[in-house]
């Protein structure tokens, strides 16, 4: 089997060794390209460590402002609801800073795909406590380990889980069947998007070396038993009817 | 075409669809909401989108998108919610995106009230945002100005691939008179080459973005697109300034209010005028230029701390007095606006 980079991932990714975003870029151009809609899909990173996409795509791209990439995509979408338009942001954009605007476009079932690379920190500021760092996790800013009795953690599904929107499902982007499904869960939001079912969001586990303080296979472990205790890989919900 | 009565705010909304735009983002906040209210079933009619987002921030966000996809893009606010504005204007500015961005001011720092105000104006001309930069403000008077600045805020923007704010106010946004709306003016998305629509394969991907990052020569960019703005875009009116004692300088409401006391002192053989800047930004220093036989100038506005008097002061040099006639709470009133004038010249011995 001959392997080839998607002709939609152009450049060599400066992620840090071990980073789960040069996967899922990858994935994502991987996806755009089996599905012939490369040369028309539309994309909205967030700043910081999904910001470097825009120079790693052959996507007109937007680089919206921090945790606003939601309400940026959708209205691109309604601007051009011909193209695939997804945006691409971390779990501090999208269950932080920007909750209200993932929560209100599920909420209006808007046409565009959502893809979360939940790393449990602030990936590009240094490796601060997000929504999703775990209980007792330590971080920059919980340096005793986060409090579970000042500060929850959050599982989207437990947020988006009973709305009326097209898909909801999570991978991790660790090992070969995990790399696998999170490329299934890719294509599925974007063959939605096509049909016009409406909101999907994809969330993929990724494993942040740098700031888990972790060597990469230690990291990738970590988020294998560890991150999905908390964050259950599968899918939630699937308007086609199969969830 | 006919006259019709219209609302000032609704006239805005008009006029937007009217010069082009199909996209429109906002949330409901007082004294802008009926722009807000018109939109949502006159989008429809005319083949545009409406969405009422969640916040303030959704929706200048929402319209930057928009504007990246090649539409003309309109959003609306006033008082707290214009502020939540900011972000997103300057982002449209970082990424050299134009759209269109109403504040009906209302009075009032914090939540303030939903009276008319000027009280926006600093937060207007200066930046408002985080950052370094100046968008270009239009300042209209009138029911009939907001229908005709519409289409001229959508071209500047496109001209100059920058923001416009439109600064009205809760007493023209809510007032009714006669207007002659202009005919409808079509839009295509993909006019400029700018505007993300896909990309083929080998070709240079359009991005969207702060282009601090990729422009070494931003700074020179930036420089000469305000220098050209600022030679270029200077907008007012004259009012019997060129041989007046006492210019008074007011936009917006105040700027009617003047009107008036010009006409009842000349009437009384007072030799007022007015100098109404309709571009906030760039301010228009040519204006006074004009003003030959001038004592001291006064600004006319509707708040506490006289906020376009240091522009005024800039635009002359510092070589003449300028003075301030505010209120707070109401419109100003001719007789005090001329009493004050009269009192100025006195202080300056005629």
């Amino acid at each position: 089997m001959k392997l080839k980079a998607p002709e939609t991932v152009f450049s060599t990714a400066g992620f840090c060794p071990g980073c789960g975003h040069g996967l899922a870029s990858r994935l994502i151009g991987e996806v755009t390209e089996e599905l012939g809609i490369q040369e028309k899909t539309l994309a909205v990173v967030d700043v910081a460590c999904c910001s470097f996409d825009i120079d790693y795509w052959r996507y007109d791209t937007i680089m919206s402002a921090h945790g606003r990439d939601i309400p940026t995509a959708v209205g691109v979408k309604h601007i051009r609801p011909e193209n695939p338009v997804f945006a691409y942001l971390g779990d501090g954009a999208a269950y932080s800073i920007g909750m209200a605007e993932t929560i209100h476009a599920a909420l209006r079932n808007d046409n565009i795909c959502v893809f979360v690379v939940n790393n449990s920190v602030f990936g590009m500021t240094g490796g601060q406590m997000a929504p999703t760092t775990l209980p007792h996790q330590k971080t920059a800013t919980s340096p005793l380990g986060k409090d579970p009795a000042r500060y929850g953690t959050l599982n989207v599904v437990d947020v988006l889980g009973k709305m009326d929107i097209a898909y909801l499902a999570r991978g991790e982007l660790v090992g070969a069947a995990g790399m696998n499904n999170c490329k299934k869960l890719i294509r599925k939001a974007f063959e939605k998007q096509l049909a016009g079912e409406g909101f999907s969001l994809v969330e993929l586990l990724s494993p942040c070396p740098t700031n888990l303080n972790m060597p990469p296979v230690k990291a990738r472990a970590h988020v294998h038993n560890e991150m999905t205790k908390f964050f259950p890989t599968g899918e939630f919900i699937d308007k086609g009817g199969k969830v | 075409m006919s006259k019709q009565l219209m609302k000032g705010n609704e006239a805005l909304a008009e006029a937007a669809l009217r010069a082009g735009c199909r996209f429109y983002s906002g949330y409901p906040i007082t004294p802008q909401t009926e722009i807000l209210e018109y939109l949502a079933k006159r989008m429809d009619e005319v083949g545009g989108t409406f969405v009422q987002t969640e916040s303030e921030l959704a929706g200048i966000n929402m319209l930057l998108g928009a504007a990246a996809a090649g539409a003309r893009a309109l959003t609306s606010s006033a008082g707290p919610g214009f502020s939540l504005k900011q972000e997103g204007i300057s982002y449209l500015v970082a990424a050299d995106l134009p759209a269109v961005i109403i504040d009906v001011m209302r009075i009032g720092t914090g939540l303030g009230d939903i009276a008319q105000s000027q009280g926006d104006y600093w937060q207007l001309t200066r930046g408002g945002g985080h950052g370094d930069y100046h968008t270009i403000v239009l300042a209209p008077a009138s029911v009939q100005e907001n229908c005709d600045m519409m289409e001229t805020a959508f071209d500047l923007a496109e001209k100059y691939r920058h923001p416009v704010l439109v600064a009205s106010d809760a007493a023209i946004g809510q007032m009714v008179e006669a207007v002659e709306l202009k005919e409808f003016k079509e839009h295509d998305i993909n006019q400029y080459d700018w505007a993300i629509r896909g990309c083929k394969a080998g070709q240079e991907p359009r991005k969207i973005q702060n282009i601090y990052y990729t422009d070494p020569e931003y700074p020179e960019h930036l420089r000469a697109k305000y220098d050209a703005i600022t030679a270029t875009e200077q907008r007012w009116e004259s009012y019997y300034a060129e041989d007046a004692d006492v210019v008074l300088v007011a936009y917006g409401i105040s700027s009617r209010i003047s009107k008036e006391a010009v006409n009842m002192a000349r009437a009384q053989g007072i030799k007022l005028g007015l100098i109404r800047p309709i571009t906030l930004w760039p301010f228009p220093v040519k204006a006074f230029e004009t003003c030959k036989n001038v004592k001291a100038f006064m600004t006319v506005e509707i708040n506490i701390l006289g906020q376009m008097v240091d522009d005024v002061k800039l635009a002359v040099d510092c070589k003449y007095p300028v003075g301030f006639c505010g209120t707070f709470f109401g419109l100003p009133e001719p007789d005090v606006i001329i009493e004050q004038a009269l009192a100025m010249l006195e202080k300056e011995g005629k």
